[in-house]
């Protein structure tokens, strides 16, 4: 009681201080041509998402939706919506996965993943769709689960694998089968996390053949519906012609047999809705320990600005600029962003908020990153880290900066710094490719690679190595090389149509769908979503402990001087960014033109390095501002 | 003033013992709370917790629930009187308000009676012997025979000089317990022993009188009220004509459709037949008037407070258990004939707990919501139990009376119906539908009150499943209530889901429910309580989708119902206010656990309707082995026949094995004091009848199954 009225009083304290200081204006142009025309392409793009999402949530089709019923069985949105608290929201994970990926639809690779509330208790809900190829596992659809897993794993959440599915789909054995991230990986989740204490439920719900006999056998508990749940290593056919045995489904593998004979069940549901009523009893029974959840969320304002207005925003024509903060105005609790380091690596905006009362660090790119723009989101990111203050990352980035200039400055060094910050973040970290995520920005801002618990794109969103055109650009080049060293000529025609196919296909292979097909993301998102879904994500991220977080190498860059006589010299230093923390011995007199006699330089809290004499040009911008400062 | 009764004075009661349950038992302690004189309760085990024991300042317990164990103890009264120092008893109405053992026994201790001289309640509580003295007095009497020779045979000859229709009614008891109409002398005999048997069972004395029937007659009564110093006077007129198997379930006062010559023949007809018996206290004389003719008999005088007593208070603007209590201190009537006002009209209408459609049978069971109208000068309610209490089968299944006043009669009846249709019980079933059916027929409404109203207008206030048009209408309202209901439900699940979650997961508890690209929507099978068709229960799909915007989009089957959007606001605990097509109303809804069923009561506008689904998922340890899957539905196999209700099987009239035809009794259960025959529900042979005679069954009970083979 004590904590939540200290921690409601500082969270008024907090909110009086962001209503002075940090409300974000509202910039929008809603007369211009510009945003009318951004409008009209992005309904488009909305109703082309709202269109492909209506499909899937049809399943495998009327006939197979009506087979399943005829079974009394529900389908796998239904079987979520009765296992979570009735009333409650329920995150559903890349519901596009498997879009055009075969030669046959797949909707939502043949699987429903996400995350929902049982009792109070936020579970990761796995279940198979028996009426998409009889629940079998496609590629996609290994890839999905596990995916699925991972996002469990990292945030404690236990599992409920609601089963219903005839194992591996044996035509695409080869890439279900053998590999590492294939099927196998997911008795091998399910072993790690139940030695995790991360609690893995199985409700056997239909059938549960072959492989999938063990994600039940696995489970710390498992539920089966008497009639409907079978659970075998091989089905009536094969018994019969492996051992010439003849017996029926239910007499092999029924519930009354896993439960009262082989012990392979714990539960003996009567039908499904039994089934599921004890599901959820055994969350509410977990009584898991942790004491993670007993931080309270202070009421929060919805933002100044119309959130639905993101649909209009989102930039549809990645060649024009958009300011990032008239997105984040739109995702913030009351519009309220305390950004940090406003005026300096401009083309990188950070600062801190909150989304539905949880704090965050929020990175989005305002242009190209620069030297200064990742050292500024390095900086940032350790502030976050050290505090634990999740870091949502805003995507909108065409690259770091090329050209000779920007090489000698050592961007790749300072991009480097970014992505070393951004791979050891130990935070929750949250990713949304709000419009192109091309090159080696993709890595600074958390990239699919960089683990971010979650990830989703807005339909508008691109991804791509770098731009169609420029890479057709390149590989013309080449090509062009090439030909020249065979001796072959190469036409303009040629030259074009060449040009066209590879800007067409990077056109295909960047579309948000493409990469949501892949399960390159946890998701396509309706920009209008965003706010409420990073809420969600947020909490669901927050269900660990805080880790801390340590960082690689970092490659520092010192600069030799001559001597360094001057404050004026020390003041224009100070206008680039320090990388390193200071310490004065010897009582350093900077103003009365005292030489300082021995530095000591600490990098990550421990001392690295004692100087004197000639100095990295980060201790004396550090210690120009201490000095100035004091 | 005062000063003729000095001697009463110190021998004013102070504490009364009331030697009754319920409603009344609870008006009584109104009464003598307001005159400051202390209550004593008298329970059975039944009733530990029940409100007439919670009101009274003393509480005493008087045997098991059976009321010939507890509430007719009167040795255990007594007891409980001396104990807690009482110096009144009330015997309320029923129990032992009309025993002349007991009132003797009362003056006999030393406790006032509140009540008339037993007596006068001798004299009137038999039936033949009251007709004697009254016809003595020149209170006109209907035709009969009231004898001692009980043979059957000289019994069929007086019932067949009397001539048919003729009725059969028990020498002792009243409310219609034991009575048999006989339309032809074929009949007779049967149902001469039924009435000997139940007035056996009900009375211990089974002496039977004849009369003759009157076939259009109307039931009016006339309160009187006498004082110990031989005044006696009359409060006017009660119509009590609309009755259900001899009960009375609406009374009205005055009588309508009469003149103020006809009230003061009654008037003074009934004060002269409580002058007969030296009456005093309250007491109601009743009589039969033939509609026809316009000649009134004297029925029977009821030697106690009547249960539609209110009706008489409103209408005369005094309190009649005060002037009971003041009666009993020896006081003098507060009033004089010429004094007695008669202002307005009012009405009572008795809410029972009973089975309309299965011929007003007594229910019993948890009154799971109960929220009676609100209360006002004009509007009383009486009731003796709260939400939670159980209406058991040992006592009368009333659960309320309600009470309207009016400047007039069609103001009153406005009252009522506007009450009826507010008056909000579930759990059980109740003729609250009924009565407000009966409030609502032409004929009631132009005051065409006679005994056999709801006999002769049957056509309009029971349900014809034939008539496609009205039944095509009710289940248009009932989908429409379903819809409402539906919303309310969702909107009260998920405040009470938000209540109880987590404090850093508040988000996931947001309205509407999140779904990633598509709106959250869940699907109701409801089963309507459908009294337009046969077999009582219709079923409705009721497709909910919770809108971005916090409304709700409601389907409720068919292509040809259109969707409505619903916006829904809670309250307060039952009460919500809905918003659709550019109207806002309160609706209120009630939802309850039963037998694996959840129940859905909604009211809306001048609607009740119930709705029943499958319990949502929550298990708790001790029900998860009772759990019963959908397949295993609660309905029988054909042919199987269960118990109506709860009672005592008294007779049982076929074998086990026994070939028998459609129709055919196999049992004779009791309840509440009613008999009540089981048929065979098709030509066959009887399987499983394993009850005897003797045996406790509760409703729902498998009886027997009539099979094939």
């Amino acid at each position: 009681r004590r904590i939540s009225s200290s921690a409601s009083a500082s969270s008024r304290l907090t909110r009086t201080r962001n209503f002075c200081l940090g409300v974000l204006p509202d910039t929008i142009d809603r007369g211009s041509e510009s945003f009318a025309s951004n409008c009209r392409v992005m309904e488009g793009l909305i109703s082309q998402l709202h269109s492909h999402i209506h499909q899937v949530m049809k399943g495998g089709g009327p006939e197979a939706v009506k087979r399943n019923r005829s079974r009394n069985k529900l389908l796998p949105r239904e079987r979520i919506d009765c296992l979570i608290d009735p009333g409650s929201s329920f995150l559903e994970l890349s519901q596009l996965a498997g879009h055009e990926l075969y030669e046959e639809p797949l909707p939502s690779g043949g699987i429903i993943t996400g995350i929902g509330p049982v009792h109070g208790k936020l579970c990761m809900l796995v279940a198979n769709d028996p009426t998409v190829k009889g629940g079998t596992y496609y590629p996609i659809t290994v890839k999905k689960h596990l995916r699925a897993q991972e996002i469990a794993a990292k945030c404690r959440l236990p599992c409920m694998y609601l089963v219903d599915s005839g194992g591996a789909f044996l035509p695409k054995q080869a890439e279900v089968f053998p590999d590492k991230e294939n099927f196998g990986r997911i008795f091998y989740n399910q072993a790690l996390m139940s030695a995790e204490g991360i609690p893995q439920i199985a409700l056997v719900l239909g059938s549960c053949t072959a492989g999938g006999a063990y994600i039940p056998a696995m489970a710390d508990e498992s539920v089966m519906v008497k009639g409907n749940g079978t659970i075998f290593l091989a089905g009536p056919p094969l018994v019969k012609a492996a051992t010439g045995e003849e017996v029926s489904a239910e007499d092999l593998g029924g519930a009354t047999v896993h439960c009262r004979v082989s012990g392979v069940s714990d539960y003996f549901a009567q039908d499904e809705l039994h089934a599921l009523a004890i599901g959820r009893n055994i969350i509410k029974n977990l009584h898991m320990a942790g004491g993670i959840n007993d931080h309270l969320v202070s009421d929060y304002k919805e933002p100044l600005y119309n959130v639905e207005e993101l649909r209009s925003i989102a930039p549809t024509d990645l060649k024009q600029s958009l300011d990032i903060r008239s997105i984040i105005a739109r995702i913030v609790d009351g519009s309220e962003f305390d950004e940090f380091k406003k005026l300096y690596g401009t083309t990188l905006v950070t600062g801190f908020a909150r989304i539905l009362g949880q704090p965050v660090g929020i990175l989005g790119n305002n242009g190209i990153l620069f030297n200064e723009s990742a050292l500024k989101g390095a900086h940032f990111i350790e502030l976050c880290t050290q505090r634990n203050i999740p870091l949502i990352f805003l995507q909108n980035i065409t690259g770091f900066m090329v050209g000779s200039k920007s090489e000698a400055n050592g961007i790749a060094k300072s991009g480097a710094k970014m992505v070393m910050a951004v791979s050891c973040a130990k935070v929750p970290k949250i990713t949304v490719i709000v419009g192109g995520s091309f090159g080696a920005g993709n890595y600074a801002m958390c990239g699919r690679a960089y683990s971010p618990d979650f990830m989703f794109f807005w339909p508008n969103a691109r991804i791509s190595v770098m731009g169609g055109v420029q890479a057709a650009g390149v590989l013309a080049q080449i090509e062009r090389g090439n030909r020249k060293k065979a001796g072959n000529q190469w036409s303009k025609e040629e030259e074009e149509i060449f040009r066209t196919r590879v800007v067409e296909a990077y056109e295909r292979e960047g579309s948000a769908y493409y990469s949501t097909a892949r399960l390159w993301d946890d998701g396509v998102i309706d920009p209008a979503d965003t706010r409420k879904i990073l809420g969600l994500c947020i909490a669901a991220s927050m269900n660990r402990k805080p880790e801390s977080t340590k960082y690689g190498v970092f490659r520092m860059y010192f600069i030799k001087f001559k001597q360094v006589r001057t404050p004026q010299r020390l003041i224009s230093f100070a206008e680039r960014s320090p990388d390193c923390y200071f310490d004065l011995q010897g009582g350093a007199n900077i103003r009365g033109r005292k030489a300082v006699p021995v530095v000591l330089l600490f990098k990550n809290g421990e001392k690295c390095d004692s100087v004197i004499g000639t100095m990295p040009k980060e201790f004396y911008v550090a210690a120009n501002e201490r000095v100035l400062a004091s | 003033l005062f000063s003729s009764t000095p001697d009463f004075d110190n021998r004013r009661i102070e504490k009364i013992l009331i030697a009754n349950r319920g409603e009344i038992a609870c008006r009584i302690m109104r009464t003598a709370k307001k005159l400051g004189i202390r209550t004593v309760a008298v329970y059975s085990d039944a009733d530990k917790y029940s409100l007439h024991v919670k009101s009274a300042d003393e509480a005493v317990r008087i045997g098991p629930p059976p009321a010939r164990l507890s509430y007719l103890n009167s040795s255990a009264i007594i007891e409980a009187a001396n104990k807690t120092g009482a110096q009144a008893i009330h015997p309320g109405y029923g129990f032992l308000s009309e025993s002349a053992d007991f009132a003797q026994l009362c003056e006999d201790e030393g406790f006032s009676f509140i009540g008339p001289p037993a007596s006068a309640i001798r004299d009137m509580g038999d039936k033949s012997a009251s007709k004697r003295i009254m016809g003595a007095a020149g209170v006109p009497l209907v035709p009969g025979y009231h004898g001692d020779d009980q043979h059957i045979d000289f019994m069929k000859s007086e019932a067949d000089k009397i001539g048919y229709p003729i009725l059969i009614k028990p020498t002792h008891g009243g409310g219609g317990k034991g009575m048999r109409i006989v339309q032809s002398p074929n009949d007779f005999v049967d149902s001469f022993l039924g009435a000997q048997r139940e007035a056996a069972a009900s009375f211990g004395i089974n002496t039977i009188l004849l009369e003759k029937y009157i076939t259009k007659p109307s039931h009016i009564e006339v309160q009187i009220f006498g004082d110990k110093l031989g005044n006696v006077i009359h409060l006017n007129e009660r119509d009590c004509s609309v009755q259900r198997r001899h009960q009375k379930i609406i009374e009205e006062a005055p009588a309508p459709n009469i003149n103020n010559d006809f009230r003061s023949h009654l008037g003074q007809a009934a004060v002269s037949a409580a002058k007969a018996v030296n009456y005093h206290n309250a007491g109601t004389v009743e009589f039969i008037v033939d509609t026809l003719s316009g000649q009134f008999y004297f029925m029977e005088m009821n030697t106690r407070l009547q249960v539609e007593h209110p009706v008489t208070e409103m209408i005369v603007g005094q309190d009649l258990v005060e002037w009971q209590i003041r009666v009993a201190n020896g006081e003098p009537l507060p009033l004089i004939q010429t004094e007695v006002p008669l202002s307005g009209h009012a009405f009572e209408a008795r809410i029972y707990a009973e089975n309309v459609l299965k011929g007003f049978l007594p229910a019993t069971g948890i009154l799971h919501h109960y929220c009676p109208v609100q209360v006002s000068s004009a509007v009383r309610v009486e009731t003796g139990v709260e939400q939670g209490d159980t209406v058991s089968m040992h006592y009368d299944p009333m659960i309320a009376k309600l009470v309207v006043w009016g400047e007039d009669r069609i103001g009153a009846l406005i009252k009522l119906k506007d009450c009826l249709s507010k008056f909000q019980v579930a759990g059980l079933p109740t003729n609250l539908d009924f009565l407000l059916k009966l409030a609502n027929h032409g004929a009631f409404e132009n005051g065409e009150v006679e005994t056999h109203f709801i006999e002769l207008h049957k056509d309009g206030l029971f349900i014809n499943p034939n008539d496609t048009l009205s039944t095509e209408a009710a289940y248009d309202a009932a989908k429409h209530g379903a819809a409402i209901a539906a919303a309310c439900l969702c909107e009260m699940e998920h405040a009470a889901t938000k209540e109880h979650a987590p404090g850093n997961l508040s988000m996931w508890y947001a309205k509407p429910p999140f779904r990633v690209n598509h709106c959250a929507r869940h699907t109701m099978e409801l089963e309507w309580d459908d009294e337009y068709s046969g077999d009582g229960f219709k079923h409705l799909t009721v497709h909910m989708t919770c809108l971005p915007d916090g409304n709700y989009l409601i389907e409720t089957g068919g292509s040809s119902s259109k969707s409505l959007e619903i916006n829904v606001s809670h309250l307060g605990k039952h009460d919500f206010k809905v918003e659709y097509g550019g109207i806002s109303k309160n609706v209120s809804v009630a939802v309850y656990s039963k037998d694996k069923m959840e129940h859905i009561h909604i009211w809306h506008a001048s609607y009740h309707h119930h709705f029943k689904q499958r319990k949502r998922l929550e298990l708790s340890d001790s029900d998860d082995s009772e759990y019963r899957p959908a397949l295993e539905s609660t309905s029988h196999p054909p042919g199987t026949v269960v118990a109506p209700m709860a009672g005592l099987v008294v007779k049982v009239l076929a074998k086990d094995g026994e070939k028998v035809g459609e129709g055919q009794p196999i049992l004779v259960l009791e309840a509440m004091k009613m008999e009540h025959v089981v048929k065979a529900s098709t030509a066959g042979y009887v399987h499983g009848l394993r009850v005897t005679a003797g045996q406790q069954v509760s409703d729902g009970t498998v009886l027997f199954t009539v099979k094939d083979k």
